[in-house]
């Protein structure tokens, strides 16, 4: 056996020239082995390496300066508007959103119902883009995805007025559809609507994070838009700044409905424990905490700072993010000073500019969670097949919903 | 200028309603009529709304919304009457459906 | 809260109604005249507004500009007319359509100029941040009394019930 071994490794002709088949095998099994291997270690160092080479700033500029292209046959004017009426649509939400009691840019009487609207105006928006296209691939997504809309917004109207609902079981009796007043009914109710009557607040929740997600055609629900099964849907004709106007609406509509769901459910502006945890020492070591996550952020940047390589092409990055981190150690020492200063309770200025900080700190943190979690859902789920899709939305979502408007009304009634 | 009474808003509503009128009986295309006809539903219902205002309670503005229920409804069985017709028939031309004349 | 400007909102709001209710009846392209149609139908909605009816603009705005214009885009695109762009506009007797419009219009210049003194402005007496309110008690009554409006809401619900129905009949390939 070893001179066998011996016989191939002092060779100098290889194993097919040689005749012997065993080696030849042996090499056969090696490579097979070995590329694939290579290929999942390769697949894996791509995605690492291109996550480091792509910046969103070098993305926004790569799409502000490529060629518009417009197809040939394509209606011009329609083409121009469409991604308008979605960016428009889903920057208009911000007007009822508040970060604080008095942090928002208008306190409409109804703004849920502004908010509902304007959703559903930003289905018109997709509709009319694939149709602009002139061309299949977008018609297609554009109408599934308009579907899948619609049929989403049922169940998140009624979730949302199950919510309203529970607005009205305060002193007066009167419930409100302003958004402030939402979070000032959880504030004399003492409880966040999520928990509310459980676990019916629960089950509406969960309802309307689903129904967000299928919103904003976000994974799992975005069939419409995947580049492996409709060529990127309705904005595939889009380029450029268009197609970048189409991405701004839909992380904006995300950060909007996140807002939403904050607002309606999670207690908006308010901190953690407001009831469990009250009283002066606990509300100054929650102001700590605006200060504390800027102090952690900082921290993470000059790691990063640290952690990069002594080469001397990085000096100019390192520059950066260190300037980066020291503003960022700056702001968190302001924080810490305004929280400090405020803690009195008096009506000064600084008390007054803690608790804003306050509010809108904890709205921001509560809507970033939702952020994170939109990408983990995409990271982590398949795709819903298009009739799996609308089964979903219409078979099971909109019973559930209106059981829960149902029994929240009928356990509303029963307890006041 | 002139300060905005109801007569403004009835005016407006009375324009809407004749170029609904107007679409309803000189357009060819059965969609474009079908839109004509929300044209007119949505003067009546500035209309309403505008003597709601004027008398001071809301009972115009409780007819206005159940109108717009209503329009909804029409509106879907008036589009699934087209996508029925044209399956059989190829066109949207209301000159062309005319299988019931003699 | 006392309103701002009301005078140059009424106007922009109703010459963009008018207009884009010129674009719906005259536009060859269908879908341009859809456009227009939802341009009208929000322009109508800030004029509810103004009229001190909130609720009703927010209905307006969920069930026609976001309900019942994407049923029509989606009709539009499902029926494809590519060739009716090329078809005449109106048809042969639009002379007199359009005398009959004009004759109706002139019948309601008349009626406002005659009845001019009969419609008083009085101000609504009930503010506007219960108006929601005060609907929902006419819609499902208080108190345990029906409200006046109470039957014929579930009767239109019964009515959207028919429509579903219909529609879902209407087109199914097989009954």
């Amino acid at each position: 056996m070893p001179n066998f071994i011996m016989s191939y490794l002092g060779s100098t002709v290889t194993p097919g020239e040689a005749g012997s088949q065993f080696w030849a095998l042996i090499y056969v099994f090696i490579i097979f082995g070995g590329v694939s291997v290579a290929v999942m270690a390769m697949n894996w160092l791509e995605r690492k390496a291109l996550a480091h080479f792509q910046q969103p700033i070098a993305d926004a500029i790569k799409l502000m300066l490529k060629e518009d292209i417009i197809p040939a046959e394509a209606d011009q004017f329609v083409f121009w508007v469409a991604p308008l009426i979605g960016l428009l649509t889903a920057f208009a939400v911000y007007t009822v959103i508040p970060f604080g009691p008095s942090q928002a840019v208008s306190d409409m009487n109804i703004g849920i119902l502004f908010m509902l609207g304007v959703s559903s105006l930003g289905v018109l928006g997709i509709v009319v883009a694939g149709w602009a296209s002139n061309s299949h691939y977008p018609l297609i997504g554009a109408l599934r995805s308009s579907a899948q809309m619609v049929s989403y917004e049922v169940a998140m109207g009624l979730v949302v007025v199950s919510a309203i609902l529970m607005t009205s079981l305060n002193e007066n009796g009167t419930g409100t559809l302003s958004m402030i007043g939402i979070v000032r009914a959880q504030e004399q109710q003492g409880i966040w609507f999520i928990f509310k009557f459980f676990p019916l607040g629960l089950i509406a929740f969960i309802i309307f994070a689903i129904a967000m997600v299928a919103e904003t055609n976000r994974a799992p629900f975005d069939m419409a838009e995947a580049e492996s099964e409709l060529t990127a849907g309705y904005h595939t004709e889009y380029s450029g700044l268009r197609w970048s106007l189409f991405m701004l609406a839909e992380y904006a509509a995300m950060i909007s409905v996140s807002s939403i769901a904050v607002t309606l459910w999670l207690g908006g502006w308010m901190r953690p424990f407001l009831r469990l945890l009250h009283g002066p020492s606990w509300d100054f070591i929650f102001s700590l905490f605006p200060g504390l996550t800027f102090l952690g952020l900082a921290a993470i940047a000059f790691i990063g700072v640290v952690r990069m390589p002594a080469h001397s092409f990085f000096k100019i990055q390192k520059i950066g993010l260190a300037a980066f981190a020291g503003l960022l150690g700056f702001i968190a020492l302001l924080l810490l000073v305004i929280a400090v200063a405020g803690r009195s309770a008096d009506t000064s200025v600084g008390a007054r500019l803690n608790e804003s900080i306050g509010y809108i700190y904890w709205f921001l943190f509560k809507v970033a969670v939702f952020m994170y979690l939109f990408i983990w859902y995409r990271a982590t789920w398949p795709r819903y097949r298009f009739d799996q899709l609308m089964r979903v939305g219409w078979k099971v979502l909109l019973p559930i919903s209106l059981a829960v408007l149902v029994l929240t009304a009928i356990v509303g009634v029963l307890v006041s | 200028m002139v300060p905005v009474t109801t007569t403004h808003y009835l005016v407006v509503a009375a324009a809407l309603f004749v170029l609904g009128v107007i679409g309803v009986l000189t357009r060819r295309n059965v969609v474009v009529i079908l839109m004509s006809i929300e044209l007119i539903l949505n003067a009546v219902n500035l209309n309403l709304v505008a003597f709601s205002r004027m008398w001071g309670n809301l009972h115009g503005q409780v007819f206005a919304i159940f109108i717009t229920v209503d329009a909804a409804a029409e509106a879907a069985a008036g589009l699934g009457i087209l996508i029925a017709f044209f399956r059989n028939k190829e066109t949207v031309n209301v000159d062309e459906i005319d299988l019931l004349k003699w | 809260m006392a309103p701002v400007g009301t005078p140059y909102f009424f106007y922009a709001l109703a010459a963009l109604a008018l207009v884009s209710g010129v674009l719906v009846i005259t536009r060859r392209n269908v879908v341009h005249a859809a456009l227009a149609l939802i341009v009208t139908l929000l322009s109508v909605a800030g004029l509810y507004l103004m009229l001190y009816a909130p609720f009703v603009a927010g209905v307006q705005i969920i069930v026609y500009a976001g309900g019942i214009m994407v049923l029509f885009l989606f009709v539009i695109m499902l029926v494809n007319i590519e060739r009716s762009s090329k078809d005449r506009r109106f048809n042969r007797m639009w002379p007199v359509g359009l005398g009959a419009a004009v004759a109706l219009l002139a019948l309601f210049v008349f009626a406002f100029t005659k009845g001019k003194t009969l419609f008083p402005d009085r101000m609504m007496s009930l503010p506007e941040s219960s108006n929601t309110q005060q609907i929902a008690t006419m819609l499902y009554g208080d108190a345990g009394k029906m409200g006046p409006y109470t039957f014929a809401f579930e009767i239109a619900s019964l009515l959207l019930l028919v429509a579903i129905l219909g529609a879902v009949i209407m087109t199914k390939k097989k009954i």
